[in-house]
């Protein structure tokens, strides 16, 4: 088990490298950035020094080994546009998004499980066609809509809520239910799946003929062997919602890593989009790993 | 008063203007402490009655008849009543020992959890696992007890199960196919574990199984099912030594037999009846080297040659 | 009255049978009617559309679908701001987001399939590398890479074609990679190879066809996610961009109004998430009928 896991890190560390390739790659790729940060009145010479600091005037291939060089002793550039450690600049986004992202997956764990684990239990085909329905409709709901909707509905409508902006919890509710409407459906439809899947076991049909209770079987057994999945799941979704709720904190002017990565993508701040695009796949990347962990936890016959 | 009695059962599956048949109109009784043998081919409907007996069919089934166990009705009891019986005056073993334990958890845990719902004190319960593991015979309990089933190879899965299953003693004991899945060497020790709990406990047992080896070997008596229906049953001796149905004697003579060193094998031909075709004939007619234009046309009644020896053909007992 | 013997013995029958729903492989009424919609706008939509797309009426700006007080069946489901036809604008944006949806999905699937073909039959060091980029890729957000990618290209409807492109194809690898592994072993493989088939040939004739039912599913359900994907770089001014209509844009000009031209944002969301579920329905009629033991 221990020589996976140096396997698996290798790996991790390996494609952290290729993404960090990627992105250099991708932001060089539009061409200088000195123009539209420094304005087109800026003389040549303003230009040449900024060049110069920012080693823009370098070949790519030298850009990119300094970059590295100084992204392994902890410096990962300036944002041009805020003249701060892109560092800082990301880690300072990263809290209200870290803090969405929980909320939000908190509350699709906290509805879409029990829906699932209800409509693979029920006999009811009504309760097991709701639950297909709610599961297939929330996959297919753009979160830029239903946020919006949301803002329509309990903001203006019904002022209930702040239609945006970042604060007290009253700011939280809207933007998080956006996330959790398309997750708790996923979620939802994976646990139906998949609980469905397992109470068709045959060791669950000795349980129920050994007279253990339907809670017993349905909470300790089927929920257990069913968990792979949806672990994986809500792992892979937490690592997307990091950096994916773009739309979302647009929507709402959350002062999130997807609100900063916009700004610096349409600014051609290539420290910060670097290094927000950095932090978001390690991220990721050490999720997965810790989903790896939790599967050997989960399964004892991965362990051998 | 026999243990068990079973009056005019019928299992379809289905649909109603359709249906299929697999158990049609069976009367059996099992008596304590007899070790009951329940043989057929495959679709012969034994694993479906054996599940009746324990109302543990699937949802679509449809039964109808009386089951009666130690006086109490098993098809019209609640829930919360079967719950209660299973497991505890009820046992059952499945048929594959490699599925029939869940591989996330421990033995101990699992084996925990049976004991502790049926009333073992928590303090007691690892104490009675160890003694329970050692009266199936399993070397090292303690060990067992922290192991995964995927450690373990089937006979020693198929002994932790009938531990389980044996735990309170129960009155019943079902057995599906408790060999089929296991080498042969293995075999023979389960069926001494079998004995051992009829002796012990005085457990009535029923063993489900195609192989009549099986049968012959621990079995008091036998009932002979074809296409849902029983069609002979009597004391094993009298059965193997003397059949008096056709189907069975079919099914003694097409054991495999050893000619020199040539095996010799007898095959029934023919095909089993379409389960949703049947009807007031014999099920048998269609394959049977004696059958008569009776056969088709009326169900044979039993035959009572001896002390609950049944035949269920017009022509019981006459010679080939 | 003799009984007849039929050809199958019915053993199976006596065992817990799975009946199968009814319904489970027919595709459903709603969705194949909706698709046969989107189908017809899609294609037919100039034709179709009561008025052009950007027709500008300002005496009936901002009126209100016709069920509604002030509307009327001039237009029937409301007009924008300017007093664009609601109706015409979606019809046209039904054009763009399906247009740009299918050719993402189809080119990204094409790349996909060929590096997961390749990577999963020859192997070796070519294999790693080509799923280490993979996992780079698949590593960041869709929506992520989608505007770096913006950032560098331009937006505009080939650009996005191209963003998306770029974003998805690590999905096609990766799934026919793991496909061709277990094709790869089977017996009618080895036969090939043996006899002295040429690599190629073999990936082409023996090992691709099977991995393509899993590849086609996954491309339906993918144009969903593509669509999705798309509104949303719209809608953040990114994507589709005037006089081109999307449903994105739609919905992003109409964002202002929100308080109180709720059709402006509603129906364009609507026509998004119909237009996603009909080929999810799809996606999933065909998963069942190309393999209804559930072994995708």
């Amino acid at each position: 088990m221990a020589s996976y896991l140096l396997r698996r890190i290798g790996e991790t560390l390996v494609t952290l490298l290729l993404v960090t390739l990627l992105v250099f790659c991708l932001t060089r790729l539009t061409g200088d950035p000195t123009t539209l940060l420094l304005g087109p009145e800026a003389s040549e010479e303003a230009r040449d020094y900024f060049r110069h600091h920012n080693n823009l005037d370098r070949s790519l291939v030298v850009q990119y080994v300094t970059y590295l060089e100084h992204a392994v002793a902890g410096d990962f550039g300036t944002s041009f546009r805020l003249n701060e450690p892109a560092i800082k600049v990301v880690f300072e986004a990263l809290g209200p998004t870290l803090k969405l992202a929980g909320l939000g997956m908190l509350l699709s764990i906290l509805i879409g499980m029990p829906l699932g684990i209800w409509a693979a239990a029920s006999r009811s085909p009504v309760i097991k066609r709701i639950v297909n329905w709610y599961a297939s409709l929330g996959e297919a709901l753009p979160p830029f809509w239903s946020g919006l909707t949301l803002v329509m509905l309990f903001a203006l409508w019904l002022p209930i809520f702040p239609t945006s902006g970042y604060g007290a919890l009253q700011y939280y509710a809207l933007p998080a239910l956006t996330l959790a409407i398309s997750t708790s459906a996923s979620i939802a439809g994976l646990a139906a799946a998949n609980v469905a899947e397992a109470l068709k076991s045959d060791f669950i049909h000795l349980e129920r003929v050994l007279g253990l209770s339907q809670r017993q079987i349905l909470l300790k057994h089927a929920l257990r062997n069913a968990a792979l999945p949806i672990v994986t799941y809500i792992g892979l979704q937490f690592g997307l919602i990091l950096g994916g709720a773009v739309v979302t904190e647009r929507v709402f002017a959350w002062p999130g890593i997807g609100q900063r990565v916009v700004d610096a993508i349409l600014e051609r701040d290539y420290p910060v989009v670097q290094t927000v695009v950095l932090v978001t796949a390690l991220l990721f990347m050490l999720i997965n790993l810790l989903v790896d962990i939790l599967y050997m936890v989960l399964d004892p016959r991965l362990r051998a | 008063m026999a243990l068990v009695e079973v009056r005019d059962l019928c299992v379809e599956f289905g649909s109603v203007e359709r249906p299929v048949q697999a158990v049609s109109h069976v009367d059996l009784t099992i008596e304590n402490g007899e070790i009951v043998g329940i043989a057929g081919e495959s679709g012969s409907g034994k694993t479906t009655l054996c599940a009746a007996l324990i109302h543990a069919l699937p949802r679509t089934a449809r039964v109808s008849g009386e089951v009666t166990f130690d006086n109490r009705s098993i098809l019209t009891m609640s829930p919360r009543e079967l719950r209660k019986l299973r497991g505890r005056e009820i046992s059952m073993i499945l048929q594959n020992p490699m599925t029939s334990l869940d591989p996330l958890f421990t033995i101990g845990n699992q084996m925990g959890e049976v004991l502790s719902a049926r009333g073992t004190a928590a303090r007691a319960l690892r104490a009675r696992e160890i003694e329970l593991l050692r009266s199936v015979h399993l070397t090292a309990p303690e060990a067992r007890l922290r192991q995964y089933p995927h450690e373990l190879s089937g006979g020693m899965r198929q002994r932790i199960l009938i531990a389980m299953a044996s735990a309170t003693a129960p009155k019943l004991l079902l057995a599906d196919e408790p060999t089929t899945a296991l080498d042969a060497t293995i075999q023979e020790e389960i069926l001494v574990l079998f004995r051992e709990i009829r002796d012990r406990f005085g457990t009535a047992i029923a063993i489900v199984t195609h192989d009549l080896g099986v049968i012959r070997r621990i079995c008091d008596r036998v009932i002979i099912m074809y296409a849902g229906r029983i069609v002979e049953e009597g004391p094993v001796e009298e059965i193997f030594g003397a059949p008096r149905h056709p189907y069975t004697r079919a099914l003694l003579a097409s054991i495999p037999v050893l000619d020199d060193d040539r095996v010799v094998i007898q095959a029934i031909p023919g095909q089993v009846p379409n389960l949703a075709e049947l009807g007031n004939f014999c099920p048998f007619a269609q394959r049977c080297p004696m059958v008569i234009d009776r056969c088709r046309g009326e169900s044979p009644p039993a035959n009572l040659s001896a002390a609950r020896h049944r035949t269920f053909c017009w022509r019981a007992g006459e010679a080939a | 009255m003799t009984a007849e013997v039929r050809a199958k013995p019915p053993g199976a029958t006596v065992r817990w049978p799975r009946w199968r729903a009814r319904g489970e492989a027919d595709f459903p009424v709603v969705a194949a009617i909706c698709c046969a919609l989107l189908a017809v706008a899609a294609l037919f939509g100039p034709l179709l559309a009561p008025y052009a797309k950007d027709a500008v009426d300002l005496s009936a700006s901002l009126s209100p679908p016709f069920w509604q007080a002030g509307g009327s069946t001039k237009h029937l489901l409301g007009t924008d701001q300017l007093g664009r036809d609601i109706l015409s604008r979606l019809i046209a944006g039904a054009r763009v987001s399906l247009a740009t949806a299918t050719a993402a999905v189809a080119i990204s699937g094409l790349f996909g399939v060929i590096a997961g073909l390749v990577a999963g039959y020859i192997g070796g060091v070519l294999e790693a590398v080509v799923m280490r980029l993979v996992d780079a890729f698949l590593s960041l957000p869709f929506i992520l890479l989608a505007l770096a990618l913006v950032a560098t290209l331009g937006s505009g409807f080939g650009n996005i074609i191209l963003v998306m492109v770029i974003a998805n194809w690590a999905r096609y690898a990766r799934l026919v990679r793991s496909e061709v592994i277990g094709i790869k072993q089977r017996d009618y493989v080895t036969l090939a190879r043996i006899a002295g088939v040429g690599p190629i040939r073999i990936m082409l004739r023996h090992v691709l066809p099977n991995a393509l039912n899993s590849v086609v599913v996954l491309a339906i359900l993918d144009v969903g996610r593509a669509i999705i994907l798309e509104s949303s770089l719209s809608f953040l001014g990114v994507g589709i961009q005037p006089p081109d209509v999307s449903w994105g844009l739609m919905l992003a000009d109409g964002r202002t109004f929100l308080g109180f031209a709720w059709w402006l944002t509603t129906l364009p969301g609507l026509a998004i998430v119909i237009a996603v579920l009909c080929f999810n329905s799809l996606g999933r009629w065909l998963r069942i009928r190309l393999d209804p033991r559930g072994q995708l």
